[in-house]
């Protein structure tokens, strides 16, 4: 199969997946814009006023960046790891990929393409409910920057999910990363405030947390202010994309949890 | 010498559990050929199907298909494949049309070729009122043809097949026979494992025969069946049979089955007739005669039991 092929087969794997998840948008796209209404409530609307400003801005406007991380993250993880796992659970679907001429990197690629497009929609559909709770103002630093930081988020959870379905052996095996690794990145990542109000050497354990220098460079992107600097953030994160697609390529390739 | 659709040498498979399944599996199937590869049930051959498309991971061996080694051009190799696997191996909410069309475009095919060839696949598979409803819902049989239009649907020069018939009744069994036959007509390879005798017997040009991870038998179903030096027989009588005529038809080991119907060897130097004859000396008539079983199920149960 040459280059047409290859995308051939990468746009069918991400065709699929994205007919899938509009067919059943109640569980794909509802539940995320649900819990960011809840965080709105509570955190923007009930408790901001008690916080009052965070690195001089109101907090409802500091945290909407944060909670549509939030959303890009656990979509973007959810989808491949539930996928992958679930094409090798149930029905043993994934043979068909198998089988196929289709190479590692292709299906490493269909594998998270659904991720990415599930992970950027929920973003944008996040991004829209905050509209209504900071009454339509939105602060825009740098579009772009805010795309590129978005894009990198999914990017980088798709491909951390995709390894948590392949190493998943039930249910409960894609359930609990996401509960006892990815809940913490989370919160401890300055989702819900500036990393400079912890104490040094907490601040010093979120430098390896990806999702310190996502949230950080997307907030940028809205509200102009960063804890760090963003070149070395962006440097950062593309290692962690290579690292997380060398292990990809290493699992795919080898068909561990998938080939016996 | 035209070029073999599957080289097969020295493969072996240990799983991570430590079953020994192959045990240095050697084997040839010619292009053009329709291939039989029996044994009974854990012999290797889904183990071996397996490796050849690229769904089980080999621990020593070559394995090459239409002269692509399946390690250095894997993709090669599985282009040239269509494999009807052993087990449903589809999402049972799809509808057979997206399944069968999907599976063209992991091949590489664009949408816009895939579309009319699974339409015709499905309506010659006899799908062609199943395209849109939930692949669920069909019943066995339909699930396997489902599987057979969708390992065509990228037009392979060579089919594997693994078990395709079992759980599809009699009539059903036919037809599906039908269809195969008529593919290899077409200069298609077919290689297929199965439990049915009879359908080996009836397809296969050559077979192999696989028993504990290594080949016991290989050749043409020709000469596969020379290896057969006797046959059993069984004769149902008008009358019973009595204890006499069962003497004197003491060099054909004769078996009572029960009062009228008894089981002889006949083979060498012991025809079916002289032993017809010696009933009729001893006031039996004959009412039927019959092949106790298919001819390569003797063989099959001979070459197992050695
Ligand atoms: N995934 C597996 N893990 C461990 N052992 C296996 C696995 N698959 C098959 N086996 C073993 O390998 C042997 C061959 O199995 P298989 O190839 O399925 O035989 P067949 O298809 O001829 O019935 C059997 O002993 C079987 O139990
Ligand atoms: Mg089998």
């Amino acid at each position: 199969m040459g280059a047409s092929g290859n995308w051939i087969s990468f746009y069918t794997m991400v065709r699929k997946d994205i007919v899938r998840m509009f067919r059943i948008w109640v569980q794909t796209f509802l539940p995320s814009v649900v819990t960011s209404v809840l965080y709105f409530l509570i955190f923007g609307t009930v408790l901001g006023s008690k916080i009052g400003d965070m690195q001089g801005v109101p907090y409802m406007t500091f945290v909407v960046p944060g909670l549509v991380m939030l959303a890009i993250v656990t979509t973007s993880y959810a989808n491949t790891s539930f996928m992958f796992f679930a094409s090798k659970f149930f029905a043993r679907s994934i043979d068909e990929i198998l089988v196929s001429p289709t190479p590692p990197w292709v299906i490493i690629a269909g594998f998270i393409g659904g991720g990415i497009v599930r992970g950027m929609l929920v973003g944008v559909l996040v991004l829209l409910v905050s509209l209504f709770f900071t009454g339509l103002h939105l602060a825009v630093h740098n579009v772009v920057i805010i795309f590129c930081f978005a894009i990198l988020t999914a990017l980088i959870f798709a491909l951390a999910g995709l390894v948590n379905g392949v190493y998943a052996k039930s249910i409960d095996g894609i359930n609990i990363i996401p509960t006892f690794v990815l809940t913490p990145l989370v919160y401890l990542g300055g989702v819900f405030y500036s990393v400079h109000v912890l104490p040094p050497w907490w601040q010093t354990i979120t430098y390896a947390d990806p999702l310190f220098y996502l949230v950080n460079g997307f907030r940028y992107g809205f509200l102009g202010i960063t804890d760090i600097s963003l070149l070395m953030s962006v440097g950062i994160l593309l290692g962690m994309v290579v690292v997380l697609i060398a292990i990809n390529w290493y699992l795919i390739r080898k068909g561990l949890g998938v080939k016996q | 010498m035209t070029q073999a659709a599957l080289v097969i040498d020295n493969l072996k498979k240990i799983y991570a559990s430590g079953t020994e399944a192959l045990k240095g599996v050697s084997l040839t199937v010619p292009a053009g050929d329709f291939f039989g590869l029996l044994g009974p049930n854990g012999a290797g051959k889904t183990t071996v199907l397996g490796i050849v498309t690229g769904l089980v991971n080999k621990t020593a061996g070559t394995v090459s298909v239409f002269g692509c080694d399946i390690d250095k051009e894997p993709e090669k190799a599985k282009a040239h494949i269509g494999l009807v696997g052993q087990e449903i191996n589809f999402n049972p909410f799809e509808k057979p049309f997206d399944i069968v069309v999907n599976q063209a475009g992991y091949y590489g095919i664009p949408r816009s070729v895939a579309i009319p060839r699974a339409k015709k696949l499905l309506v010659d598979l006899g799908l062609g009122d199943k395209m849109t409803q939930k692949a669920m819902t069909l019943s066995g049989g339909m699930k396997r043809r489902l599987m057979i239009a969708r390992a065509l649907v990228h037009q392979p020069r060579f089919l594997i097949l693994d078990e395709p018939t079992a759980g599809v009744d009699v009539e059903l069994r036919r037809g599906m026979w039908e269809y195969l036959r008529a593919l290899t007509k077409e200069g298609l390879t077919i290689l297929l494992t199965t439990h049915y005798l009879e359908e080996a017997e009836q397809l296969c040009r050559h077979i192999a025969i696989i028993n504990k991870g290594q080949i016991i038998s290989n050749g043409s179903m020709k000469d596969i069946l020379k290896k057969l030096k006797s046959e059993t027989i069984s004769i149902d009588l008008t009358q019973p049979v009595t204890s006499n005529a069962l003497d004197a038809l003491r060099a054909y080991g004769p078996k009572k089955v029960d009062d009228t119907t008894i089981e002889i060897e006949i083979g060498a130097g012991r025809g079916l007739h002289d032993a017809i004859m010696i009933l009729d000396q001893h006031h039996l008539a004959v009412q039927s005669v019959r092949n106790k079983s298919g001819k390569l199920e003797e063989v099959f149960v001979k070459l197992i039991n050695e």
